[in-house]
């Protein structure tokens, strides 16, 4: 079982910050009962389906879509033509058409819609228009993109973004210098609920949209601009997300739903199935690594080079900023005095890429960790120790100057992970815990253990100038003789606890034992994104501050009453420095609600230079370190992770039992894509559109963990939190890599690590 | 679509001649996903799941069990592992628990995946394939059965009504290779029977061909080995460079593609391995069950 006992807490208290009440949400989920987005329902609503591209790059010379429309049951069949605003859409660039016009750029890409009053009806009818494609040269390997002679993918050329830092010495030379070259395969979010959502039209010509989405604020923006409706006729509602990882920042169904809600009048629902979910959202970059340390012959590092390529596919959607992370971000948490980075992020006609969890940094792990323990074997140092040398420590300057102002346990993070009891040797002849499981491929022939580490950071929150910022609306009241907390925010619950999370701060903050989240919508200012590991940070920030907002207008009107100052609120009572009793929450509030709403940011963080990528880039840093122990059947290539612990500094656990859960997933999702999770496209096709071969974890892949959670409080962030939910999956699949080489001897530079890569075969 | 739910076999049996083009469909765990993804769209389905005789299984005369088409892998992992232990072995490593709740032989045997986990065993026991129309029925051996890719033997008017699989008369493994440690479809799949009384040894490979199919001059080699050297009487432990020959020629006896799910190379590669490595474990098994007769 997975260890909670070192968190202070961790059994259910009173609700408050430090303490793990049960998810409101919670008991529905595990139940069966939750409804989630493609459990929406409306009376007289009708059904519609996407016709996707199945070519990745070729022009459209024509949509005949006559024999659709006069499909019996067909509502509406829209294309191109039939957008009313701006047939553009993009999270950095608006560069996605909501529908194809001219040119399809990727396979999947969305050409044309239909409605109807079965969902099957629907797809008989799409299948019905007919698309003539003149098929174009496609770009499909990202090395070539910046070549003079490659197809170009769009007009301004292939090149989304180019990031350097450049620190320290122009040209450093070490006694001691190693390098490599690794290679990362493209993650799916392999979230469980597909992309669905209801758009209702409204008498006022607008749009009511119900969605599973992670940043509300940003779809309205977009559907607005497609729609050529103003915010206040597009109104969206969270509906309930059946996870998300970064895959929902784009629009998926969004725009479409409302293009045909508009249309027909009707309520239109929209669900992807398995197959078409990975066509119907972005994926991790694949990411091709060179990278070069230079140090002395006691391990210290003396410079850090390196040169990373994301493919960003056929749209831009958010490579920019991962591109950002990536070269910002991309050497790991060492102090090197001087840095030499490139990163760059090109468009292809491969799948679009964007967010995921651990946004850049996940694949500069695996080259820099690998690369860590090539300099440790060449210094003669053990895996630990070399990371702990070189571990960034509070008060360092990170590769971009900035000044690391709050804990960076580097030292402390591995060094506790090391320090962790070792799993027993195996002994077992129970086949589950072998590599193959009961498929039955050893009895411990071949097996041979290995043991590695990796440790990182991650920036918290948005970046480079962003503003980024959350707001909240928190109202007091008295109801049925209690006081009540009612918190509004659009921020949005993606799985991660936010909503248990907004009950914590406002009990604590304005000790009320009711609190009411209002369901999240459009209605409220941004929540911002829940991505970036920061919606504990940003929104929990605040709500905190709203509620402290709402405190002190109820004390100035207590203090009115009485003619007191320095009053506190305890529970329902207003108390005075003396001790006494002043007034009662009941006689201050009387009928009245007390109600502010706060627009909170965090420390503004700065664009880098773009000749030298010096800047104060990030907010807050996040740091995680994992050990992974592995047995590997070394003749078959077949691995069984037996230990993946962990040691993660995250300021403050609000929710102790959240933190564990976050730090379970991800390590999950980090080791699924040292092992096996890859989208395979050749040519522009993805081969694997689905969970069949698309292959996550299960329960007898991934192992019990030993969970070591650290409180360093962040001055600067409320509460002191650190973001929790991406350093896990940034450490977790190094440190498993690590492991297979330690146990098979082989260099294995690219992941996932395939059974062929272990045989040779 | 048309959906047809005889409740008897014979009434199952005339619906087939009737609608030669209705698929029939029992844990439905192939037919519904295939239907799902529009893979497919048969004109009519033939749900077998209500005629009882299907989800019964019986000893007969000969020493054989005959396994009703529509008898699940749960039932066979608890109620045959001692008569089955390949096809129980094999069982097991099928999909999830609820898969293997409503997945049935019959259902492997109908779709005749190259990648049925329940081909290698039963073509390693010699088991038979009872079909049946109205024209009558009859039996035919597992090695005859898959005639291609996804395509078997079955007239367009028959239906699998069991199985017939020898009782077990000596050790038998099963061997899967999957790229996770759980609910994974077979990269490749080696079954080993070994029949002391024959002197035989049957084999099976499971995705490393258009279809499933047997290894036979690898058996015969082994078994004409372990004879030559007497082993079959005085079980004496099998040479390591026998197990590593036989692994060599169970790989040649496949012919894999290069998919998705793995090479080739690693596809013949992991059949030697698992051929020598089930081969050694088989041998094993049958001199400890002379050790525990004595």
């Amino acid at each position: 079982m997975t260890s909670t006992d070192s968190i202070p807490g961790a059994k259910t208290g009173g609700g408050r910050v430090g303490d793990s009440p049960l998810r409101p949400d919670g008991t529905l989920k595990v139940t069966g009962q939750f409804a989630y987005s493609s459990d929406l329902w409306h009376e007289d609503m009708c059904w519609g389906v996407t016709l996707r591209s199945p070519h990745p790059h070729a022009r459209i010379l024509g949509i005949d879509t006559t024999e659709a429309l006069a499909t019996p049951g067909v509502y509406a069949v829209l294309t191109a033509d039939d957008v009313p605003g701006e047939n553009a859409v993009g999270l950095e660039h608006l560069d996605t058409p909501a529908l194809a016009r001219d040119i399809v750029r990727y396979e999947g890409e969305p050409v044309a819609l239909v409605a109807a009053d079965h969902p099957e009806t629907a797809r008989r009818a799409a299948k019905k228009i007919v698309v003539t494609y003149e098929e174009l040269p496609a770009l499909t390997d990202p090395r070539r993109a910046l070549d003079p002679d490659a197809p170009q993918v769009h007009e301004q050329g292939n090149l989304v973004r180019e990031v350097t830092i450049r620190r320290g010495d122009a040209s450093p030379t070490a006694p001691v210098v190693v390098s490599l070259e690794f290679e990362v395969g493209m993650q799916d979010q392999a979230f469980l609920g597909p992309e669905s959502g209801l758009a209702v039209p409204a008498e006022d010509g607008g749009v009511d949209l119900y969605v599973a989405t992670q940043w509300l604020h940003v779809d309205q923006a977009q559907v607005c601009r497609v729609l050529g409706l103003p915010p206040e006729k597009v109104r969206l509602t969270l509906a309930g997300v059946g996870g998300a990882f970064g895959g929902r920042e784009d629009l998926s169904m969004h725009v479409h739903a409302c293009l045909l809600a508009l249309r027909t009048g009707k309520p239109v629902k929209m669900c992807y199935s398995r197959e078409e979910s990975f066509y119907g959202h972005v994926h991790r970059h694949p990411a091709w690594l060179r990278y070069e340390f230079g140090a002395q012959p006691d391990g210290r590092l003396v410079y850090g080079k390196a040169d990373i390529l994301f493919d960003g596919g056929a749209y831009a959607s958010s490579t920019g900023a991962v591109v950002g992370n990536g070269g910002t971000l991309g050497l790991g948490p060492y102090d090197f005095p001087s840095v030499h980075v490139t990163a760059r992020g090109v468009y292809t006609n491969n799948p679009p890429c964007g967010a995921m969890r651990g946004f850049g940094c996940v694949q500069a792990a695996f080259a820099h960790e690998a690369l860590m323990d090539e300099l440790a074997e060449a210094v003669g140092l053990d895996e630990v120790e070399i990371r702990a040398l070189n571990g960034m420590r509070e008060g360092d300057r990170n590769i971009t100057g900035q000044l690391i102002d709050s804990a960076a346990p580097v030292a402390e993070l591995i060094r506790t992970v090391r320090d962790l009891p070792l799993p027993p040797e195996r002994t077992s002849t129970d086949l589950r815990e072998l590599p193959g499981g009961v498929s039955n491929t050893t009895h411990g022939e071949g097996v041979v253990r290995g043991i590695g580490y990796a440790v990182t950071y991650k920036n918290v929150g948005f970046s480079e100038g962003f503003d980024d910022y959350s707001t909240a609306r928190v109202r007091l009241e008295m109801s049925g003789g209690e006081p009540v907390v009612t918190v509004h925010t659009a921020a949005a619950e993606v799985g991660q606890g936010l909503i248990a999370v907004e009950q914590q701060i406002a009990r604590t903050e304005l000790g009320v034992e009711r609190v009411v989240v209002h369901p999240k919508d459009t209605t409220v200012g941004s929540g911002g994104s829940t991505s970036a590991s920061r919606q504990t940070y940003v929104t929990g920030g605040a709500v905190k501050a709203a509620c402290e907002a709402v405190r002190t207008t109820v004390l100035a009107r207590a203090g009115q009453r009485c003619g007191q100052t320095g009053l506190r609120l305890d529970g329902d009572k207003i108390v005075a420095t003396s001790g006494e009793v002043v007034a009662t929450l009941v006689e201050v509030l009387g009928d009245d609600a007390v109600e502010e709403t706060v627009e909170r940011r965090h420390r503004p963080t700065r664009p880098i230079d773009p000749e030298t990528g010096q800047g104060d880039a990030h907010v807050q840093y996040a740091f995680s370190a994992h050990r992974a122990v592995v047995d590997v059947d070394v003749e078959l290539g077949l691995v069984k992770v037996v230990a993946l612990d962990t040691a993660q500094d995250v300021g403050k656990a609000i929710n102790p039992d959240a933190v564990v859960g976050q730090i379970q997933g991800g390590s999950a999702q980090g080791m699924g894509l040292a092992l096996m999770e890859e989208i395979v496209v050749t040519d522009g096709h993805v081969r694997n559109p689905s969970f069949t071969d698309y292959l996550i974890p299960t329960i007898l892949d991934m192992p019990p963990m030993q969970i070591e959670v650290l409180e360093y409080a962040d001055p600067h962030a409320p509460y002191g939190v650190r973001g929790v939910g991406e350093p896990p999956t940034i450490s977790s699949g190094p440190a498993v890599a690590a492991a297979v080489r330690a146990a098979t001897g082989k260099a294995l530079r690219r992941v996932p690590i395939r059974p062929e890569h272990i045989t040779g075969t | 679509m048309d959906f047809l739910a005889p409740t008897t076999w014979a009434d199952a049996l005339a619906a087939k001649a009737e609608q030669p083009d209705a698929v029939p469909v029992a844990g439905g765990t192939d037919v519904m996903v295939e239907i799902n993804f529009d893979r497919r769209r048969p004109r009519a389905l033939l749900d077998l799941t209500r005629v009882p005789e299907l989800s019964e299984w019986g000893r007969t005369d000969d020493g054989r069990i005959r396994l009703g088409a529509g008898v699940t892998y749960s039932r066979i992992i608890a109620e045959l592992r001692d008569e089955l232990p390949g096809l129980a072995m094999a069982a097991r490593t099928v999909g999830s628990p609820q898969i293997r709740n409503r997945g049935t032989v019959g259902g492997n045997l109908g779709a005749a995946s190259p990648a049925g986990d329940s081909h290698p065993p039963l073509l390693a026991c010699d088991a038979v394939v009872e079909v049946a129309s109205v024209r009558g029925s009859r039996e035919v051996p597992a090695a005859e059965f898959y005639t291609g890719p996804k395509r078997n033997a079955l007239a367009p008017d028959e239906l699998i009504a069991a199985v017939l699989i020898p009782r077990a008369t000596g050790p038998q493994q099963f061997c899967k290779i999957g790229t996770r440690n759980a609910m994974v479809i077979a990269v490749a799949a080696f079954a080993i029977a070994l029949q002391p009384q024959r002197k035989a040894i049957g084999t099976g490979i499971g995705s490393a061909a258009p279809t499933p199919r047997t290894a036979p001059d690898a058996a015969v080699f082994l078994a004409g080995e372990i004879d030559a050297a007497g082993l079959w009487e005085s079980r004496g432990p099998l040479p390591e460079g026998l197990a590593v020959e036989f692994g060599r020629k169970v790989r040649d006896a496949a012919s894999p593609i290069d998919d998705v799910r793995g090479s080739a190379a690693y596809r013949l590669h992991s059949l030697s391995v698992m051929a020598r490595r089930a081969a050694t474990w088989a041998w094993d098994d049958f001199r400890s069950e002379d050790r525990r007769a004595a």
